[in-house]
């Protein structure tokens, strides 16, 4: 497609309008108009921060003459890569991360997907009520989805503690074995409506004269949402898929609120609060190595599912 | 695809046979399992803004005396008096900050996405795809990889704690563009720009005259998006801002969580402000919800 650009523009007005001339030097530059404003921004807010933040994961701050001496900025190379990739509390962060997204994740996008194929099916009443009601916590907040829960969370307040604690359990929400579940529960909670609209509006798209036939073939709504609607969400699956990794390595926010009602939730609780413990401690370069590594986690771990996926497609 | 119009097509002559069944219909039971489903989700789902409603109707003391879900004595106006009055009316700027940094962040931002994605959909220039490919890459970054280095940037040119370190960062939204390029191919014909050139019009103008305008739908949703985006952004202004008078509300109500354990009166406090301030953004939601609809079934069946 981009093999021979000029002759793509120019072919079509010279035959007929002989006269006229090709207008060929102002689509030249008019892409480049509409992109600057765009790519200005992109590349001072976007790309030259990912390439800063690797050049000062490449630097080390020394002190020399004791701890009230001159700081000196030294080049250091992988050094704090080292030092990240030998953090323990650092790979106890991202272990917690990935356990949270092996369960959280499958659980949110079931529920998406189930409640969205409910929603398209026949069998279902209210739709309209459902799909807004199920959309409201997206519009939320994350920082005051979790303020609400932490009070809903706390045995002080809490009127769901209240009722368990009548049914005769006393869980502790903000205890440091249920933390990370009670966090995955609010993240579920946020954002499983909006993945459902995802799937929905994908299936909305497929024209039902497709499901009427499946019908008339005796085809049961069950056999439908299997046989066809599952195959046909795969790419709406695979997007809400790849968000949701890039949103678990990253989560920050609703351990960060916890973080004020509750010790189970350590400031290395999560990479990037832990990331952020080293920035307040002015430890940049360490931060940004740590910063860097995550963000290519993050990378891989999205890509190879879309490789992954891609290639389940194919075969 | 393919297979489904196979399917669809080989089977296309059966209905003359007359009145078969239509195939099983939902039983009665089916029906109520999977309304019942529905309900326990949706009472999931809005159990914690009911009691959140609930909650800023009453005093400090029956908030942690009274039982949660019901309401007790009504002191919802006071809690908003003492709520826009706290910290000598802090509350109100930041409502109005975080109006600010997502409404007008989003505003540009949306206008930006349009135009990178109608020129990158449109036009065929050399390294198209190349640039393309860097715009994805971009929607694999995630913002709060971005915030310290941005911070440290921000630091250089001595740009902390000012409202552009939180607002330019915003303008940006690769995702836009991602979705502008989808909709632009998809709603703006190649024989209607050629149309506009042939009569003379320049590029720019047949861009906001005519282009923009068949993009608006569009529009709409990357507008509302980025909104969200904005105005969930935590990370951001947490390390970028110290200044409370620039804080958004998020970031605010945050602060006044964090010093319960100093001033009791923040808890009633925070939980009433966490409710005027969610309170818009559902509305806006709802209203303009058809538009988001369409908006989201592009992006998630061309992806």
């Amino acid at each position: 497609m981009t093999a021979d650009p000029i002759a793509a523009t120019a072919a079509p007005p010279t035959q007929s309008v002989p006269a006229r001339k090709p207008p060929r030097r102002r689509r030249n530059w008019a892409p480049l108009l509409f992109l600057l404003p765009f790519f200005v921004p992109f590349v001072l807010f976007t790309l030259v921060p990912v390439g800063y933040a690797f050049y000062q994961s490449l630097l080390r701050t020394e002190r020399t003459g004791g701890t009230f001496g001159r700081k000196t900025t030294v080049f250091a190379g992988l050094d704090q890569y080292k030092e990240v990739l030998g953090d323990s509390e650092f790979l106890g962060s991202v272990g917690r991360v990935l356990v949270f997204g092996l369960v959280q994740i499958p659980v949110m996008l079931l529920l998406a997907l189930v409640l969205a194929l409910l929603l398209d099916s026949t069998v279902a009443r209210l739709k309209r009520f459902f799909r807004i009601a199920y959309f409201v916590p997206y519009g939320i907040p994350g920082v005051i989805a979790a303020l609400m829960w932490a009070f809903l969370y706390d045995p002080r307040l809490s009127p769901i503690v209240d009722l368990l604690g009548k049914a005769g359990t006393e869980p502790d929400f903000l205890g440091s074995s249920m933390m990370l579940w009670s966090i995955g529960n609010i993240v579920t909670w946020t954002y499983t409506g909006y993945n459902m609209l995802i799937i929905y509006a994908a299936l909305q798209a497929v024209p039902s004269d497709i499901y009427e036939a499946a019908r008339m073939d005796g085809a049961s709504e069950a056999a439908i949402a299997w046989r066809i609607k599952i195959p046909i969400l795969r790419p709406a699956l695979i997007l809400t898929g790849v968000f949701s990794i890039i949103g678990t390595l990253q989560l920050f926010t609703e351990p960060q609120v916890l973080r004020s009602i509750s010790t189970s939730v350590t400031s290395t609780y999560t990479p990037n609060l832990a990331a952020y413990s080293l920035a307040s401690a002015n430890n940049y370069s360490e931060a940004a190595a740590m910063s860097v590594t995550l963000a290519l986690a993050t990378f891989v771990l999205s890509f190879g599912f879309l490789k992954l996926t891609g290639r389940k497609a194919e075969s | 695809m393919s297979l489904l119009t196979d399917t669809a097509g080989a089977h296309a002559p059966r209905p003359a046979s007359g009145t078969a069944p239509r195939g099983p219909r939902e039983s009665r039971l089916s029906v109520i399992a999977a309304t019942g489903f529905l309900v326990v989700i949706a009472v999931y789902m809005l159990l914690p803004v009911f009691w959140l409603v609930v909650s800023a109707t009453k005093s400090q003391g029956d908030l942690v005396d009274s039982f949660g879900l019901w309401f007790s004595d009504f002191h919802l106006f006071d809690n908003l008096r003492a709520l826009f009055a706290k910290q000598d009316g802090v509350y109100l700027p930041w409502l109005l900050n975080s109006l600010l940094y997502a409404g007008a962040g989003a505003a540009v931002g949306t206008l930006l996405s349009a135009m990178a994605g109608y020129a990158l959909a449109k036009y065929r220039f050399r390294g198209r795809e190349f640039l393309f490919s860097v715009v994805l890459g971009g929607v694999l970054v995630p913002a709060t990889a971005l915030a310290l280095p941005l911070f440290l940037l921000f630091a250089e040119v001595d740009a902390t704690n000012t409202f552009w370190a939180v607002f330019l960062p915003s303008i940006v939204s690769p995702f836009g563009v991602y979705l502008s390029r989808i909709f632009a191919a998809a709603s703006v014909p190649d024989e209607l720009l050629e149309a506009a050139r042939i009569d003379g019009a320049g590029e720019l103008r047949t861009f906001f005259t005519m282009s923009l305008r068949l993009m608006s739908p569009a529009m709409v949703t990357i507008f509302l998006f980025q909104f969200v985006v904005i105005w969930n952004n935590f990370l951001l202004p947490l390390v970028m801002l110290q200044d409370d008078r620039l804080y958004p509300v998020t970031l605010g109500l945050f602060t006044w969580q964090s010093q319960v354990s100093r001033d009791p009166s923040l808890q009633i406090l925070s939980l009433t402000g966490s409710l005027v301030s969610v309170v818009p953004i559902v509305i806006t939601f709802l209203v303009l919800q058809r538009y988001w609809k369409a908006g989201l079934a592009a992006g998630a069946v061309k992806s």
